[in-house]
């Protein structure tokens, strides 16, 4: 039991105390500045990068090439999205595959069977898969670490089963979408590879701002917190539970806004090339390889990887050699035991300075 | 259903398991060691299968007699990727998780980009065994004789698996660093030497079954990651680091895979595989026997 004299005494060391909190305040809101300016600056350098990727293609005439920039942009949105639920939640999914696929075919088949625009399939397909997150956080989100991971590989898995055995949605022969006229409307653009940059672009900024607005919202400290510990998270009133599948919800979201584009980008999809295992590593892999769970990672990893990955199968992988398996492996192999913290390493010093409070 | 077919699902779903639950089992072994799911296990297996496809090209041997070789070469193959790539994956200071899953997935394509480069894409298979072909008939339920040898082999590693980790100084080291790997410095045993006989043994407990394998399945690049697949959720329904656990989950995987393929059909057989896993984890996070 406490006195009121001591209570008193309490009181009164608190309030004499009162000027040097008053000076703590003053450097505690130097910096938040600091910090406000640090935020003001990363959406300088990304509104710069969006510019210069905007021009790069009145330079770029060839394809080949505006196909792997479309690649890449794609890849930088979809490891974005899996850095939500992955990096920022610590939730590790190699099971990403599964939303990536329910876009690509819910507005392939709205399209095809029904003549619904992509626009509408795409939110559509973002909607279901958000939803159909959520009835999988439900039962596993009480799974840990490799039980997790192994979890969303079997969903995926199990996804990519039932849909190999759909005749409706082609089973394993896929769909094939109809060349139609050049239109915004439909998504479809058969001769210029344009608007597909653009498009791709538009969705990795989409991508790259959310995450921005998430690391300074509840929902980004909330999930750090779940990630770092999820007990002492939970003790300090942090909802885990809803955390996680908050998460899991943004981030299969834009995974099939995605998975949506890239059917009709290639205008065919099959069930392996859209739902399959291989899929699921190469979206979360940009992320881990440019620093998992930082703002600028999953951009910088898919920047590196998937130009590296395109040109190495185009000058080695039609002879069936091996070699651009070889020089894949490797690559990952390297990175991740000489960058762990990923690529965004390599610019440590300016981060850390301007570290928030 | 006949119960003559009955039996006969069973029992190839039984030897099937016993296949599965030796992959799983050094899966098993590695990650209750360490802590590191290898995501190149699926292509030790096929490596595996091909260094017997290799021996018996070369030496025209049986592929039963090319075994202990096989897995005599896997045993050095898993303690030298553990000083080149897994020792130095320990050491990162930042995801570690991450680290390992990675480094052992680039190293998984990394072997089947080799495997392509040597042996090209084509399948490739053995018929020259003895043992190729035969079937042992057990009134009216026909067991394949390479499929009965990897099982019996398979519950002979198990026998061995189990006076190597309960009676042998190397067991017990073993089950000491699982417990403490900082303590188990104090006492004097190197702590490196044991993760290396550990790689060691969980690749060689893998090659036993890829050189059974090798008799009876095609052999190609891409063979492991189907397997490897059906390993991690073996090992995850056993629970992670019990390595009778992935015996038991194993046999059960093996079961319900054949029970599936004569319900669903052949195609959907997994279906079952994943449905029974998604099940149990869902009753016990941990896995049937998982304790960590």
């Amino acid at each position: 039991m406490m006195g009121t004299q001591e209570l008193h005494d309490r009181r009164t060391t608190a309030s004499s105390s009162e000027p040097e909190r008053l000076e703590r305040g003053a450097e505690h809101s130097g910096s938040l500045t600091a910090f406000a300016r640090g935020r003001r600056r990363e959406l300088a350098v990304a509104a710069v990068a969006a510019i210069v990727i905007a021009l790069l293609p009145l330079g770029i005439h060839d394809v080949y090439l505006q196909n792997v920039l479309v690649l890449t942009l794609m890849y930088a949105a979809l490891s974005q999205s899996w850095n939500i639920l992955g990096g920022y939640c610590g939730q590790i999914s190699l099971g990403h595959a599964i939303y990536f696929g329910i876009g690509a075919y819910t507005s392939t088949l709205l399209y095809t069977h029904a003549g619904l625009t992509p626009w509408f399939g795409m939110l559509m397909g973002g909607t279901l898969a958000a939803l159909v997150a959520l009835g999988l956080g439900y039962p596993f989100f009480r799974l840990r670490g490799h039980y997790f991971t192994i979890a969303t590989i079997v969903v995926a898995e199990t996804g990519l089963l039932l849909v190999l055995n759909w005749d409706f949605a082609g089973g394993a022969e896929g769909i094939q979408i109809p060349y139609g006229p050049d239109s915004w409307a439909h998504l479809q653009f058969a001769r210029d590879k344009l608007p597909y940059i653009y498009f791709a672009l538009g969705l990795a900024v989409l991508a790259w701002l959310v995450t921005f607005a998430i690391e300074d919202s509840k929902w980004g400290y909330w999930w750090r917190a779940v990630k770092d510990n999820a007990e002492a998270a939970e003790s300090l009133g942090v909802v885990v539970f809803r955390s996680k599948m908050a998460a899991a919800a943004l981030s299969a979201f834009f995974t099939a806004i995605a998975g949506s584009f890239y059917a009709a980008f290639v205008s065919y999809i099959d069930p392996d090339s859209v739902m399959g295992f291989q899929l699921s590593l190469l979206i979360a892999l940009p992320a881990v390889l440019g620093g998992i769970g930082t703002l600028w990672g999953p951009a910088l990893g898919a920047l590196v990887l998937i130009p590296l990955t395109e040109l190495t199968r185009s000058y080695f992988g039609g002879s069936g050699s091996g070699v651009d398996l070889i020089i894949y492996g490797v690559l990952i192999m390297v990175i991740a035991l000489a960058r762990p913290e990923g690529l965004m390493s390599l610019f440590g010093r300016r981060r850390k300075s301007r570290r928030g409070p | 259903m006949t119960l003559q077919g009955l039996a006969q699902i069973l029992a190839s779903g039984l030897l099937m398991g016993l296949i599965y639950a030796l992959i799983a089992a050094g899966l098993s072994l590695i990650f209750g060691l360490m802590d590191v799911v290898n995501f190149a296990h699926g292509e030790f297996l096929m490596l595996a299968m091909y260094a017997t496809f290799g021996i018996v090209v070369a030496t025209a041997l049986d592929p039963v007699l090319a075994a202990p070789l096989v897995v005599g070469a896997m045993f050095v193959l898993g303690a030298f990727v553990y000083f080149a790539v897994i020792r130095h994956a320990m050491r990162a200071k930042a995801n570690i998780g991450m680290v390992q899953v990675f480094a052992t997935f680039g190293l998984g394509i990394t072997i089947r980009g080799l495997a392509q480069h040597v042996f090209t894409p084509d399948y490739r298979s053995i018929q020259t065994s003895f043992l190729a072909g035969r079937t042992l008939d057990l009134g009216g339920v026909f067991l394949p004789l390479p499929q009965l040898f990897g099982g019996l082999l398979s519950c002979l590693s198990f026998v061995a698996l189990y006076f190597i980790i309960r009676r042998t100084d190397f067991g017990r080291a073993l089950e000491a660093t699982r417990e403490d790997a900082g303590a188990v410095a104090l006492v004097g045993i190197d702590k490196n030497r044991v993760f290396a006989l550990g790689w060691g043994l969980g690749a060689a407990l893998v090659g036993i079954a890829g050189s059974v394998m090798a008799i009876f399945y095609y052999i190609h690049p891409d063979v492991g990651t189907p397997f490897a697949l059906i390993a991690y959720v073996t090992v995850a329904l056993g629970g992670f680091g019990s390595i009778f656990g992935a015996l038991a989950a194993g046999l059960l995987v093996g079961i319900v895979e054949a029970i599936s393929a004569t319900i669903l059909s052949p195609s959907m057989k997994a279906v079952g595989i994943y449905l029974i896993y998604l099940v149990v984890v869902f009753m016990r996070p941990r896995g049937l026997f998982g304790n960590l």
